[in-house]
């Protein structure tokens, strides 16, 4: 008797769980929808008023702008940036400032040369002098991510110079752009 | 006739169960060796109708001219072919050149099967050992690995790690950007394949056990580096390392108990031992340098790291205990603009590693008593060398017409032999420790 009452009491609980699992979600996706309609609204609306041509949100997608660069290429066993890369990290650190909505992912690549597990290392530092750049020039560090791939992903296969410069690389990836 | 039984030897584990893959690793011994000894390994006499399941001499054959010490007669050397101590001709054989022979017979035995062999002194007409190993059909391989290692540890007076494995990664194009990663396990003659982990993202960086059950290594299956621990019989495995930045280079520690790993949770690429049972981390290094690829000692009481703190990656040593560094790291390269992913050899006195310089990447082996280098590759992207149990053999990476390839190279650089699939590429091996019960 006593076990029957202890199943009769957990399928009991099981279902109070359920329906309370159903309401839950129901609120949340409620709550997701209303947040994003807002949301967006919003911040598309404030954001033209007050972010002028060069870095609106519409500069991630037109060629013209520096903002269009977004991979950067390094010196064999370097993590030193060129000084044309600077200033066009600079205009991604205003960019990216000034959309706090806005997040960004910097990923570190390096050539096949050498150990891949140094090139791991080597390639999260050449994000990561990315990422200082663009925290520097008042991105916040929450807005950025670094991953880093080391020889893991090549763009060119080959086995000489031309390719390794093509891989050791930093890309920003700018997600939905 | 002495004629031992060791099937207890051989109830050893038969880890690898799972699916047999299709593309095995071929061998070609692509370098000779001077001075190896000639020996005679005749063909296993077989009783039974149809054909013998498993040619033991030619395994055999094999496994001994890899090793860059024996060198065994052609079969058309042959003079014979006697499958008892009576039948053998020693005068005729010690024309042949050879200072030992080996004969045998294989005999169904129900469901099993019972291999003998015995290894005699030519020069003597002396039987040196002799065995009788009652063997399961699946079993036959490793049986004939075993013998050869009888033979190589009674005519070299040194363990034979013949009947060990090794662990690669391989890569197989799909088309557009896919790839497909699998983590292999094989015999070390490249033998019974077995995949135990299969990704669409990078897989590196696998680490014995001591005990050889299980391995560790680095995937980007959740989109950056983590550290996974596997099981390799049951594959059940287990996320050890998700720490913010890079989680990589894991290393087994001598006592099993240990990870020394890689990562970048602090800002910068650091050394950190992971107890692996408790989860307590002890951080090794403290430099604003690339510190990374560590590996123990076998005595567990210090580790070699790479790390680029003096300007480009060179290898260090520190001690280590419980608590975690003990004095500062040395400096242990100094010859090339690039040493990296050293390993030490299983006795301790040597460390084989990466040298670069002047464009090129090759193994080579340093003796830690007298700092001497000594390289011992001759391509131009050599990597992840990896000593085999007994420490005569290093198995590498390389590439060779654009595609990656394992090689080995014996201790001394007279032996070369390639590890090469038919398609893909095939990188990351690791040679696994001795085979305990």
């Amino acid at each position: 008797m006593k076990q029957i009452k202890f199943y009769l009491l957990m399928l009991l609980a099981s279902v109070m769980m359920l329906q309370g699992c159903a309401g839950m979600q129901a609120k949340d996706e409620e709550g997701v929808e209303q947040g994003v309609t807002d949301g967006a609204a919003e911040g598309a609306e404030a954001t033209s008023a007050s972010i002028s041509g060069e870095f609106s949100i519409e500069a991630l997608s037109d060629p013209e702008s520096p903002l269009s660069s977004r991979v950067f290429y390094f010196d064999y066993d370097s993590s030193d940036l060129r000084d044309e890369d600077k200033e066009i990290i600079a205009k991604h650190a205003q960019f990216v400032s000034l959309h706090p909505e806005i997040s960004v992912v910097v990923e570190g690549h390096a050539d096949e040369r050498g150990t891949r597990e140094y090139n791991l290392a080597l390639a999260e530092r050449r994000a990561k002098s990315v990422e200082q750049l663009l925290t520097l020039q008042g991105a916040m560090t929450e807005q950025i991510q670094v991953i880093s791939f080391g020889e893991e992903r090549p763009v060119a296969l080959g086995h000489d110079e031309d390719a390794w410069q093509l891989n050791r690389r930093v890309e920003l990836l700018y997600s939905g752009y | 006739m002495k004629m031992l039984n060791i099937s207890r030897y051989l109830i050893l584990i038969l880890l690898l169960t799972t699916g047999v893959a299709q593309a095995r690793l071929q061998i070609t011994v692509t370098g000779g060796a001077e001075g190896a000894l000639p020996i005679a390994v005749v063909p296993f006499g077989w009783n039974e109708k149809g054909v013998v399941p498993e040619d033991i001499a030619a395994i055999i054959r094999a496994d001994l001219s890899r090793s860059g010490r024996f060198a065994p007669l052609q079969s058309e050397a042959l003079i014979a072919r006697p499958h008892s101590a009576a039948e053998i001709n020693f005068p005729g054989w010690r024309k042949t050149g050879s200072e030992s022979l080996v004969i045998g017979r294989i005999r169904k035995e129900g469901e099993r099967y019972l291999i003998q062999f015995q290894l005699f002194d030519v020069l003597q007409g002396e039987q040196l050992t002799g065995y009788s190993i009652p063997v399961s059909a699946d079993l036959l391989r490793m049986a004939a690995h075993k013998i050869s290692d009888i033979i190589y540890e009674t005519l070299t007076g040194e363990r034979g790690a013949f009947n060990t494995h090794v662990a690669y990664v391989t890569v197989e194009n799909l088309g557009g950007k896919e790839r497909r990663f699998r983590l292999s396990v094989a015999d070390s003659d490249g033998f019974n394949e077995q995949n135990i982990l299969t990704s669409k993202a990078s897989l590196m960086s696998p680490s014995w056990s001591p005990d050889g059950k299980r391995l560790a290594y680095v995937s980007f299956e959740k989109g950056r580096s983590t550290v996974y621990i596997q099981e390799i019989k049951s594959g059940e495995r287990k996320l050890v390392a998700e720490f913010r930045g890079l989680n990589s280079a894991p290393a087994w520690s001598p006592d099993g108990k240990k990870l020394a790993m890689t990562l970048s949770r602090d800002g910068d690429p650091e050394i950190y031992v992971l107890h692996i049972a408790t989860g307590k981390l002890r951080r090794i290094t403290r430099s604003r340098a690339i510190d990374t690829e560590a590996n123990w000692a076998p005595d567990g009481r210090s580790l070699v790291f790479t790390s680029d703190r003096g300007g480009r990656p060179q290898i260090y040593r520190v001690g280590v205990n419980d608590l975690g560094a003990v004095g500062r790291p040395k400096r242990l390269t100094f010859e090339g603009s690039y040493n990296a992913r050293a390993v030490f050899s299983p006795k301790g006195d040597r460390i084989a590693m990466v040298n670069g310089g002047g464009g090129n990447y090759r193994i080579a082996v340093q003796e830690l008593a007298t700092g001497n280098l000594r390289v011992l590759t001759r391509s131009r992207l050599d990597e992840s060398p990896s000593f085999s149990a007994n420490g005569r053999m290093i198995i590498y990476a390389t590439e060779v017409s654009g595609r990656g390839v394992l090689e080995a190279v014996s201790v001394d650089g007279r032996a070369h032999q390639r590890l090469g699939l038919r398609m893909g590429d095939v990188r990351e091996p690791a040679w696994s420790p001795f085979i305990t019960k």
